[in-house]
This record gives structure tokens, sequence and C-alpha cells, in this order.
């Protein structure tokens, strides 16, 4: 780690970019959409992969493989909303490199984990060379490809709040032309409470530039009873405008709009 | 910075110590420097699944790995895994079916098919064509495949 860092902050670091599951960051090089001079290989650095239970939250290592968080059994009891998310990474090849850390730090607008980490309220872990430093997801993620790591820093690993059990609530659908394609949208409701939904959280993906939390559909459903009723379901999807929407290749900001709306529709019906 | 780094690794269960230029990545690696062409080269971005690798038991996009990153790791290819016997229940079916025409797609095809078998993964149609989905055919439309991947598995006791 201490190489790592110390290559990645170095005089001429400029040009060099850090290597993990290479999934995103090797296509980038192949078409030349960008072009470093050196990387710098994580793959061989210990103990920045794996799941712990610490209690109240699971800890993943950033270097964790998207497939070891698909097939952990800490997992399937403790964090089911990234086990679903999961499945909807491209594909199984895809998903033996890619890494957690990954993608989170490159952000892509249309990735799952992002939005899964600022709905249930992850902490994301780094390193630097002026030490550790613990950012809330929800204050992570600032643009397209834009974080809130600086140059030369690095995650290390994502505390992620257990939400396996009868206190918490989650639901997450994608819409996505084929299987395992970049979402067009999706949505991530996440929220606490025994028979209501406490504290909910709303956050869509592969519609803006990052995810967005949709404040004033959580203020409708905040709250209500569990199943949700059609009343609030609609009510709630009234509340999906006047957001920052992006389009993109296949969709209209129009299109993502309506997109979320029906997502959303899905999501909440899926609660109870 | 070096332009080139030794590696040792295993393919096809023969270790191989090289010095690989550090840019190339693991399909022309083993397509250039062996002579192992069976693995092929399509989108050159992880899309289409045709430079499908096994390593260290998973599949791997070939274009999507460097070289050098590929030190004391264990790779099989087509030719390693067809020499074997591994593949024999999916070369047998896929001939009886014709799944295959021009055979640009067919190692990657085949790759990832055996790991589907292999893994549970191939209970009916949908499930092989999920699992396969990341794995472009431009001739057969694909019915051919799935027949012939859903035929290897019932012979393999796997479905």
């Amino acid at each position: 780690m201490a190489e790592a860092l110390a290559l990645l902050n170095g005089d001429d670091s400029g040009d060099v970019a850090a290597l993990a599951g290479g999934q995103s960051l090797m296509p980038m090089l192949n078409l030349r959409l960008a072009t470093p001079d050196a990387l710098v290989d994580l793959n061989g650095i210990e103990g920045l992969a794996g799941l712990e239970d610490e209690g109240e939250h699971i800890r993943i290592g950033a270097l964790t493989r998207h497939v070891d968080i698909e097939t952990s059994k800490i997992a399937a009891k403790h964090l089911p909303l990234f086990v679903r998310a999961v499945g909807e990474i491209a594909h199984a090849a895809i998903r033996h490199r890619g890494t957690l850390g990954g993608s989170l730090a490159l952000a892509d607008p249309a990735a799952e984990f992002p939005a899964c980490c600022v709905a249930c309220g992850a902490v994301i872990v780094t390193q630097s060379l002026t030490g550790e430093r613990r950012i809330a997801a929800e204050d992570f993620f600032h643009g397209i490809f834009h974080t809130e790591l600086e140059h030369g820093e690095l995650i290390t690993a994502v505390e992620i709040p257990k939400h396996g059990g009868r206190a918490e609530h989650w639901g997450f659908d994608e819409i996505a032309r084929r299987k395992g394609d970049y979402a067009t949208a999706g949505l991530v409701v996440f929220g606490t409470g025994k028979r209501a939904l406490d504290d909910p959280r709303i956050v869509l993906f592969g519609v803006g530039e990052k995810p967005l939390r949709v404040n004033a559909a959580e203020a409708v459903i905040a709250g209500c009873r569990l199943p949700v009723s059609d009343e609030v379901i609609a009510e709630a999807q009234e509340a999906m405008g006047g957001l920052e929407l992006i389009e993109d290749l296949h969709s209209s900001t129009a299109t993502k709009a309506h997109l979320a709306k029906v997502l959303l529709g899905r999501v909440l019906k899926t609660l109870s | 910075m070096e332009k080139h780094i030794p590696v040792t690794m295993t393919v096809n269960g023969e270790r191989i110590s090289r010095d690989v230029a550090v840019r190339q990545n693991l399909v022309d690696f083993l397509r250039y420097e062996l002579g192992l062409t069976g693995s092929h080269v399509g989108c050159e971005h992880g899309v289409c699944g045709a430079c499908t690798l096994k390593v260290d038991g998973s599949t791997v996009r070939g274009c999507l790995m460097l070289a050098a990153q590929a030190d004391g790791a264990e790779i099989w290819t087509i030719e390693g895994l067809s020499q074997n016997g591994e593949l024999e229940h999916l070369h047998e079916a896929f001939e009886r079916h014709m799944a295959l025409q021009c055979g640009f797609c067919t190692p990657g095809m085949l790759l990832t098919a055996n790991e589907l078998i292999e893994r549970g993964k191939a209970k009916n149609r949908e499930e092989v064509r999920e699992y396969l989905s990341g794995n472009y055919c431009r001739c057969t439309g694909y019915q051919a495949i799935v027949d012939a991947v859903m035929d290897a598995a019932k012979a393999a006791g796997k479905r």
C-alpha cells in the first residue's frame, strides 16, 4: 500500500493511473480514451479484499471482486440489496475481475453500486499520504467520473450498514436494453422501521450525472405504512419532477423522467 | 519505467516464463507470443466475449487483463481445454446441433458454456441465454447454441 501511494503521489505521477479490476480502465486504454504513461497494479496488495462482519455494518475491502459479493454468505444474509444489484453488472467474466472499489472510484453515472451506497448510507474509507478519510457515500459522488477522491488517494474499504433484517426495507430495479447493459434508468429505495417506512431514501441512477436522491418523493413516503398504498405511490410519482437529468445516446431527459416514475412505482410495490 | 516485466504463468498445464511487454494484453500475449490463436479478438473492450479465457478457475476477458497481471496465474485456453477433454460434451453437442458457422465466437462461447454448466446454471433455456448473453454470435442466431448447451448440460448430468 505504501509503495502504491508513493507511486501515485510522486513527482511524475500526473500520468499514472491505478489499476484494480481493469474492467473499465482497460477498455479506456484499448479505445485510446485514456493514455496514462504508467499503471500501478493494486491487485497484489494484501488485506484489501474480503467481507467482514463488524457488528452494525459489513466492511468490504475495495479490491473485493463483484463475484465474491455475489456468492458471499455474509452478503446474502446482511447485504441483500448489493447481492440483488451485483447481478446486473455486465456478465460473469467481467464480475470475476471487477471490484467494488473500482466501481465507486470510477463513478459511472449508470453504475449500480454508487446508488446502492448512497441509498443505505454507506461510508467509503480511503487512504492517502496524509492518512485515512471516512467519507459518507452521499458526499462522495460529485459528477460524471468525478468523486471526492483527491489525486493519489485510494479507496481501501466500504462500510455498509446491515440491512437483511425485519427492520430494514429495500427495493431495487433497473431498466436496460439488454441484460448486463449499462442502466438506462435504475432506482433504489431504502428505509428502516418495522411496519412503516421511516427515513426513506430514493436514489436514481443512470439518469443524471451522479446518483440522484429524490427528496420530494422521499417526503411523500416518509413514515407511510407498509405495504405502500396505491395512493401514496401515485403521490410519490408526482413528486419526481425537478430532477437534474441528462440525456444519453439512447434516451432523452423526458424518457429518463418517465422511466424514473415507472421504476418508483414498481419498486415501492415490492416493499412489504 | 520498465518496458518489459518478467512473468511466470501456467498455460494449459505448462509453466511459461517470459519477459512480457507491459502494455500487451493477455489475449494478444497468448496469440502472438505463444501461438495460441484459438482465442479471438473482437471488440477489445470486453463486450463481445470472443477473447474469453479461463484464468485461475474463472472466465475472464483476455482483452481486459494485461499479460503482466498474469504472473502466478493458471490459464486455460480453448486449445488446452480441448486437448484435456474438458469440453468433450460441448464439442459433441455443438457439432450435432450445428452451433457454429464461421467459428469466430466459438472458443469464447465454449469456455463460457463450460463454466455455466459446471456451476449448475444451465437449468433452463432462460438461464443459458442469460449466461451466454455476453458472448456475441453473428452467424447462428443463437438457437442452435442454446440447444447444444442444454444437451451438453444434460449429458454432464447437470440439468
